[in-house]
Parts: structure tokens; sequence; C-alpha cells
């Protein structure tokens, strides 16, 4: 694909305006750019053995909401207080929550209410002793659904915070 | 009618991606029109045979898929560039313009082509012009003379030379991607394995700014088309989000929730000096850098989502929607007239626009998942990102609302559309 266009757009590139048009003058074709592909990297995750023990609650890791709704609810409680008790015992540790939502409406209007979700999470870790440096809340938005069926249940699904440690992003 | 244009695009498609490989294209279903469609001769050029490839086919697809042009027949009539047309006859076939052309070989292989437009019924030239071309850029020249040609007849610049990005999502891969106005020479500028969003073109053309969750997290990024170059532009604590270029392209409105909430700042295009643009209670998001020197943005600082505006020098904001409890992603045509936007309507979301002058709001579209709404160039076409059995697709929808067109790729979802500026 790139060596099929690059000569094109050297072509364009060199060809001069050379306009005779009797009334109105000619633009150049010189002014259109060729596109060069880049692959992104990504972030390779590594699991840390206590957090992974199905049996410990560590493993568990997404608070989930209500629809239009940015208030843990009691039964994540918890959950939300044996992380921060984690975190308060290994201050080495870094935590990234990201907030989700399900995927009625805008795109970039969602991502602004997942940051309202990871905010609620990250509020509620640091009142339960988790240091701000240890800490930070993004947003995913809409963007990465764990359930992609149009149904309320996956809506429900996808309306959440996540807590990854370090190692984990 | 609509089948064979279909047909013919479906094949131009077709054909271009045999030529130029595996690469998806973007192809092009027209669905409405506008009422009246000004008649048009398009004879093939004097000496296009010539060229591998014509540029008559590109002229008349581009001015046929506008809506606003129906081609008429030719017919026996030969219509060299050198002799003025017999307007006579173009009249008695129903057409009221003619455009007429040639190519003269230049030295190198090249060409030039030399282009006249007749307004058959006035009787009188409207304007020439002569473009020189290589044989590989008859696409490229076909876009450039429909622009001609559209401007003179409809008063309006043209729009056909231009390009839009967009994203593609096909299993978990993403790639953001640069086509021709017409859905051609698609090119991938960057492929992740994770999302990629609100891609804003640079004034001068040559950048996006985009957002890339490549690193786990929202992180905005500048990319220079041509090398491939990319910059991050914000990567603060938190979310990064939302970019959108001054008018001057020298700085980027950006979302950030480095301070907490999704607020408001400009950033330098190369990432330095970062300032808040505003400041809430609430959500501000979605910002769009007007030509008319403000700012709109969406927030929800009332209780529900509206469009503000506050002047980018600083100022305080101003409400700018009041129907309806849902109005988002807010952006400005560039004679600053019209405020394209998306609203919820009974549940629906549509693509609507509001006269700012008379605040008179119309919605355009009848369908449910509209998102991320984008002005052609010339303000008259709006392009956005909607859903078409499950799967996303693009659509363009003229300002009045009459015509309408359809973007697909097989196979995958089409989002987050943005239009190309024109480049002069």
């Amino acid at each position: 694909m790139k060596k099929l266009i690059l000569p094109a757009l050297l072509a364009l590139a060199l060809t001069a305006c050379s306009s005779t048009g009797p009334e109105t003058a000619g633009t150049a074709v010189e002014d259109r750019v060729g596109v060069a592909t880049v692959t992104a990297s990504g972030v390779d995750g590594s699991g840390i053995a206590a957090l992974t023990d199905p049996n410990n609650i560590l493993s568990k890791r997404s608070v989930f909401f209500d629809f239009d709704s940015y208030v843990i609810k009691p039964e994540a409680r918890p959950l939300v207080e044996a992380h921060a008790r984690f975190l308060v015992q290994n201050p080495q540790m870094r935590m990234l929550i990201q907030g989700n939502t399900d995927e009625r409406g805008s795109r970039e209007y969602n991502l602004a209410l997942g940051q309202k979700r990871s905010d609620v999470v990250k509020q509620a870790l640091l009142l339960l002793g988790a240091q701000e440096s240890q800490i930070e809340s993004v947003s995913l938005g809409e963007e990465k659904p764990r359930c992609e069926d149009r149904t309320e249940a996956c809506y429900g699904e996808n309306r959440r915070g996540d807590m990854l440690y370090s190692g984990e992003f | 009618m609509r089948i064979l244009n279909t047909f013919r695009l479906f094949l131009a498609t077709l054909l271009a991606s045999l030529a130029l490989g595996a690469q998806a294209q973007l192809s092009i279903e027209i669905t409405g029109t506008g009422a009246a469609r000004f008649p048009v001769i398009i004879p093939i050029f004097e000496n296009e045979g010539r060229l591998p490839q014509s540029v008559t086919d590109v002229v008349r697809a581009d001015l046929e898929r506008s809506g606003l042009f129906t081609l008429i027949d030719t017919g026996p009539l030969p219509m060299p560039e050198s002799v003025t047309p017999d307007l006579a006859a173009v009249r008695a076939r129903g057409a009221d313009a003619v455009l007429t052309g040639s190519l003269v070989p230049m030295a190198g292989g090249r060409h030039e082509v030399r282009f006249r437009l007749f307004d058959a019924q006035k009787q009188l030239e409207l304007g020439a012009m002569a473009l020189p071309m290589t044989p590989a850029q008859n696409r490229l020249v076909g876009h450039r003379i429909a622009d001609f040609v559209y401007e003179k007849l409809t008063g309006l610049p043209g729009y056909f030379a231009t390009r839009i990005a967009y994203v593609v999502k096909s299993g978990p891969n993403f790639e953001l991607q640069i086509a021709d106005a017409d859905g051609m020479n698609a090119a991938t500028a960057l492929r992740s394995r994770e999302p990629i969003i609100s891609p804003a073109w640079s004034p001068d053309g040559q950048r996006l700014a985009y957002v890339s969750f490549e690193q786990k997290k929202p992180i905005i990024y500048v990319h220079t088309l041509t090398t491939g170059q990319r910059r991050v532009v914000a990567n603060f604590k938190g979310s990064n989000s939302a970019p959108a270029w001054s008018p001057d392209g020298s700085q980027l409105a950006v979302v950030l929730t480095k301070d907490g909430r999704s607020q408001l700042y400009a950033v330098g295009a190369d990432g330095t000096g970062v300032r808040r643009l505003a400041q809430s209670s609430g959500i501000d998001t979605e910002p769009f850098w007007g030509a008319d020197g403000h700012i709109y943005f969406t927030s929800d600082r009332g209780g529900s989502p509206q469009i503000y505006r506050i002047p980018a020098g600083g100022g305080s904001a101003q409400r700018v929607s009041f129907e309806g409890n849902y109005n988002v992603s807010p952006r400005l045509s560039f004679d600053g007239k019209l405020l394209a936007f998306i609203t919820r309507n009974a549940g629906r979301f549509q693509v609507a626009v509001q006269d700012l002058a008379t605040r008179q709001t119309t919605i355009l579209t009848d369908s449910a998942r509209d998102e991320s709404p984008s002005f052609a160039p010339n303000g008259r076409m709006i392009l956005y990102a909607t859903d078409s059995g499950g799967r996303g697709v693009l659509s363009a929808v003229s300002t009045d609302g009459r015509i309408r067109q359809r973007l697909t790729v097989q196979a995958a979802d089409v989002r987050e559309p943005a239009w190309g500026p024109r480049i002069r």
C-alpha cells in the first residue's frame, strides 16, 4: 500500500503549478500529503500472586454502579475496604482505577462520566488511608466494554470501576 | 438510478481495492438528494483516453454524490475545450451547464488539463482553469475540477478535494484511517490493540490530534500524517481527552482531570504551556474552538449535559442549547452560523443543528445512535457516526436534511469521523 502510494505522492509534491486559465487562476495540486502507518506498542501486564488468588477478596477488582449513578453501593464496601488495607500495608504498590460506562451517548461525555466513577473509588480508598501518590484514577468511558450485547444486564456489567495494580497496566 | 450509482461506486471501490491490495475501502451509498438538482453535461475530455484512469468519471461521481447535480447524457455531441460548445444543443438536451475539457501533453509524461464551464441558459462562460497533472493524479485533479464546478454553480466552495479521518474497529484491532472525501485511497495512520477516539484535524490538514488508550489510559497525541511522527501533548495524571485545535493551529483545547473533575484547559500544540480555560463544579468536556473566537463545549453544570460557550480569551460561560435534557458534541460551522450537535430525543440520539442567530433547532436524522458530528469545510454537509444493523457506519446529511449518504466498510465498525479542512 505504502509502496504504491509514495511515488504518486512524490510526483504530487514535485508538480509545480502552471496555471494558464484565462479567467481563473489554477491551484497547485502539490499540497496532498501521504499517510505513514504507525503501530502503537501495548503494555504487557504481569500478575502478583497474592492479588490473583481466587479465594482472596483482593482478586476481585470491579465496583459496579447503577445507571446514571456515581455512588459506591453498600455491597461493594468490603471490596473497597480490602483494597484500601492492602494499599496501606504495601505503600510501594501503585493502583490505576479505570472508570467505565455503558455505550449510550457521546463517547467523550461518557469518558467524563467514567472519570466520576473512578474518582469516587479513589476518594473512598483515600478516606480509608491509602495515599494520593499511590492512586491514579482514569476513565476508559464506553471504549472497553466487558460485555457487548445491548441488554440492561450487559450495560450493568459495563458501568464499573476496575482497580489495577502496578504491573497489571 | 440509485442502484446504478451504487453499482458504479461499488465497481470503482472494487477496482481500487484490487489495485491497492487488501486495504478495506469505504463505500458510499446515496440515500437522499436535493430537491432541485442542477442538470449538467460533462462529456469525456478531449484526449482523456491517453490516461490510464479517467478524470471525468471522478468529476461526475463527485457531483452526482453531492446530491445537488444530475448528469445529463452527452449524446453524440463532440465538445472539445478549444471550441465554444453549441449551448442551444446543450439546452435542448435539458442541461443548464456544460463542462468541456482537454488534455494537452507536457514534457516528462505529464499533462495539462484545461477545462471550461458554460451556463447554457445565460449563454455565457462561467470560468476556465488549467491544472498540471501526472497520469496517477487523475483522482485528485478530478476532485479539484469538481470543486470548481460546484463552486461556480452553487456559490459555495466545493469539498471533494478534502480528506476524512475515522476509526475502524475490526475484532480487537483499532485503526485510525485517512481517506479521500469519496472514501477512496484509504490509508492507516495508526494501528493499535487499544481504542482510539476523537481525531481532530489541524487547520493545515497535516496533523491529527487524537486520544489513544494504548497506555491503558486516555492520552492525547499529535500525529504528523506524512512522517508518522507522534508527540504526546497531554499525559497528565488522570484522563486526557477531547482535543480541539485553535483556528491558528498553535494550541489545543483539551479536557484534563489532573485537578479533579473533567475540566477545560489549553495546551500548546507541542505540549507546552498548559493553562486552565474554564472552571465549573461539574463536568466540562468536548470543547470545539470556533473561528468566531468562542469555545463551545458540553457541561452538566446546570444538572443535565448542555452546550455552553466561553470567549477563547476568557470570560463567563453562556448557555447555548435549551431544548431537551441531553445536548452534547457541539461543532460550529466554518462561517460561525450553524451549530451541529447530538440531542437525545425520546431516548434516541440524533444529529441536530441550531441556527445561532435565530436559535431555531432542527433535528436532521431519524436514527437512534448518532455520534460525533463533523462539518464539511463548506458547511453544507455534516458527517457523523451512526448504527446500521448493529454495526457502526458513517453517514452524512446536508444541513437542510435533504441529502443523505452512507459510508460503510465491509465487516468492520466505523466510528469517530472527522472531516478535514480545505487545503488552499
